[in-house]
């Protein structure tokens, strides 16, 4: 009896050991994604500040020109190249409005029918297949935008007289705006749903007809979480790379003419790193002061938009 | 005698106010309307354009024996002068080059094995031979008038005398599923990048599966409610929505400059997706933890067992299908993606499969990218029948996912 009781002691002692070092274990699992947070802020910042060694940063915010061209032979005549990247930037802010400006209507729209008219049983059919939307991979939408719509606005732009660039902002912004319907949709519906049916029917009670009552009392109650599904898709538009690499241009233009090739922040970061070179030119450098960019707009609307729907949620639970 | 209070005179605007309504409702039904018409295009467009790139068009060519006797341990030779003394009218360097460029570069292969292959020796033998991808998309154009002047006189001629003695089929196009990329439209094929893909795969399903699901076992069983945990929480959250392609930075910034992993690699792909899915990962495992009931791992502590015990023996095997089928989906995501790819060098022509985790590869959406920047009509097919491989994986994988989880899901 003794001796077994002591024996039952040992084992318990080594599985407490055990029983630690796995505790331990998940915990250096769930770290790792603060690492991953960690490496991502630190080399983009690292990297930053060594691009900003070369190029200051006042030139890279406000600049005009981008032209990230290094030279081979030091003594070259402009051996700099320029790095302000508010063409860039411009040209990201260009074709995410057009993305949302399709996106938007759409997706509120669908919302809308999904949440208030739909059955449960068009419901079940048509949600999935949006879902199919979001899930296609992204360099099938620019596959699809540089040879199917690109072409297309281009001919309807020359029967109407208009001269549309063949890489137009457009296209990229048009498909683009597609692929983003769901993201809206999805959180739109949510939000609407989550309005109390008190307030719904309160409102036909008094003999508004359905689209009256969406109108003056859903849609304002679930405006704030709709705004901030708009950031998060906002969010996801700048931070898309494949359909604006395959779909819009490649040099950088100062304009806000939808017709026009523009570039945007992710596709220079692609055409600074894609091709063979040092690692330690401005060239490359100037990829991760504009990830870094990217990165920081990218979290304020992400942070944003989320505490706009949470915090819309909370007001009728 | 007054009108009823609810009769339509008694409601002015009645009729202007149901039409609104109709409207209205017709708004939304377009709007999902357009979506749908959005894929189904998408889907069908792409699916038209990418059918042809699973066959190619062979043409059958007279080998006589003299030359075999003459050039058989040349079998490229042979192959040029089998393609002219198929076409005696191919005068000049001009006609005897647009000759060449009747049969696929490589055809030669086919040649060399029939000839490997073959017992006795007959004094002449027909032989179907690849041909050329303007030959094939012209043939899957159909060999109309205004396909048949993209060729210059003399190929014209030989087309349609082909075409007329029946001497042009139709195969299923083994190569373009086991191939490696090529310069040759005719030749390439997506096996090398196919490949790419399930090496990166694999090393991204190891690392973020076995990390996420402890990160979530972790957060959801043992964390303490602390200013760390919800710390961690905020930031799992963030990094869902991190653009793709930043990820890609971080793995040229750390995995390739820091760790000196080989650039180009699956292995580094690989893990810079695993970066990129883990938060989903995370997220998803959490939820099909918080689903498992609290009674069934009070059972087991009350029994005796302890906390870890309670949760590895009885909280996690119920949790796993769950957690699979959250992994499958973060899988398929990570197999669509193709910019942090292109961050550590995925998108260097690379010919072979690689062999091993180190070796130079390329992934299924990169080689998509790849040839969709080139100029031949015929890599446009290809590119599209690319896809079409990509998409029937990703669906594959969704529907194992659906499966999984209507068949595991047990209420409780």
């Amino acid at each position: 009896m003794r001796q077994s009781l002591t024996i039952d002691r040992t084992t318990s002692g080594r599985k407490h050991v055990a029983e630690g070092a796995i505790k331990l274990l998940l915990l250096a699992s769930a770290a790792i994604a603060v690492l991953v947070t960690v490496g991502i802020v630190f080399s983009l910042i690292v990297e930053s500040v060594r691009f900003f060694s070369e190029v200051s940063v006042f030139d890279f915010l406000f600049g005009m020109e981008w032209n990230p061209q290094t030279a081979m032979r030091s003594d070259q005549v402009g051996s700099s190249g320029a790095f302000g990247a508010v063409p860039l930037f411009v040209g990201t802010f260009l074709i995410s409005l057009l993305a949302l400006s399709v996106a938007c209507p759409f997706g509120v729209f669908s919302a809308i029918y999904l949440a208030e008219y739909a059955g449960e049983r068009r419901r079940a059919i048509i949600k999935p297949i949006l879902e199919i939307i979001a899930g296609v991979p992204t360099v099938v939408y620019g596959f699809f935008a540089a040879l199917v719509i690109a072409p297309a606005l281009r001919g309807f732009g020359a029967t109407i007289g208009l001269d549309v660039a063949s890489e137009s902002a457009l296209a990229a912004g048009l498909v683009m705006g597609v692929m983003i319907i769901p993201l809206i949709s999805s959180i739109s519906d949510d939000v609407i749903t989550a309005v109390p049916s008190t307030l719904r029917e309160g409102s036909l009670g008094l003999g508004a007809t359905e689209s009256e009552t969406i109108r003056r009392v859903v849609l304002p109650a679930a405006l704030p979480g709709i705004a901030g599904g708009i950031m998060l898709a906002a969010s996801r538009a700048i931070g898309e790379t494949m359909i604006v690499v395959m779909a819009a241009g490649l040099t950088a233009n100062l304009t806000f003419n939808p017709l026009e090739a523009v570039t945007t922040v992710t596709v220079q970061i692609v055409m600074l790193l894609t091709g063979d070179q040092e690692f330690d030119s401005a060239k490359t450098l100037a990829a991760f002061a504009l990830g870094l960019a990217l990165f920081i707009i990218t979290l304020i609307l992400n942070i944003g938009g989320n505490w706009v729907v949470n915090r819309n949620r909370e007001v009728y639970d | 005698m007054t009108d009823h209070p609810l009769s339509k005179a008694a409601l002015p605007g009645l009729a202007a106010r149901y039409r609104a309504e109709s409207r209205f409702k017709n708004y939304g039904k377009i709007a999902v309307i357009f979506s749908l018409a959005f894929l189904s295009f998408l889907i069908v467009g792409i699916g038209f354009k990418g059918v042809g790139a699973f066959v190619k068009t062979e043409v059958r060519l007279e080998v006589s024996q003299e030359l075999i006797a003459e050039y058989g341990d040349d079998s490229f030779t042979l192959l040029r002068k089998t393609v002219l003394y198929n076409f005696p009218d191919a005068k000049g360097r001009s006609g005897r080059k647009a000759a060449y460029n009747m049969v696929a570069a490589g055809a030669e292969e086919t040649l060399a094995e029939k000839l490997s292959m073959m017992e006795g020796s007959p004094s002449k033998f027909d032989l179907w031979l690849p041909t050329s991808d303007d030959v094939d998309i012209a043939r899957k154009d159909g060999l109309t008038e205004e396909v048949l002047n993209r060729f210059p006189e003399v190929q014209r001629a030989w087309l349609i005398s082909l075409d007329k003695q029946e001497r042009f089929r139709t195969r299923f196009n083994v190569g373009f599923l086991t191939n490696g990329d090529s310069r040759d439209a005719e030749r390439a094929g997506i096996g090398g990048a196919l490949m790419g893909s399930i090496f990166t795969l694999l090393v991204c399903l190891v690392f973020s599966f076995t990390i996420g699901i402890l990160a979530a076992i972790y957060l959801e069983e043992f964390a303490p409610k602390n200013k760390f945990t919800t710390f961690l929480e905020i930031n799992i959250n963030n990094l869902a929505t991190v653009p793709s392609i930043i990820f890609g930075l971080l793995g040229l910034a750390v995995f390739l400059n820091v760790f000196g992993m080989p650039r180009s690699s699956s292995l580094a792909g690989g893990m810079v997706l695993a970066l990129m899915t883990l938060p989903t990962i995370i997220i998803s495992s959490r939820v099909s933890l918080q689903a498992v009931p609290p009674s069934i791992k009070e059972a087991a502590l009350g029994i005796g067992a302890s906390h870890v015990q309670a949760v590895f023996h009885h909280a996690l095997p119920l949790a796993l299908p769950g957690m699979l089928t959250g992994t499958i989906l973060g899988m398929s995501r990570a197999l669509g993606e193709t910019a942090p790819l292109m961050m550590i060098g995925m998108v260097a022509f690379i010919a072979d499969a690689p062999t091993s985790f180190t070796d130079p590869a390329s992934a299924l959406p990169v080689q998509v990218f790849l040839w969709s920047d080139s100029p031949e009509r015929a890599f446009a097919e290809k590119t599209a029948g690319a896809i079409l491989v990509l998409l029937v994986f990703l669906v594959l994988m969704n529907l194992t996912a659906i499966i999984l989880r209507k068949r595991l899901e047990k209420k409780w």
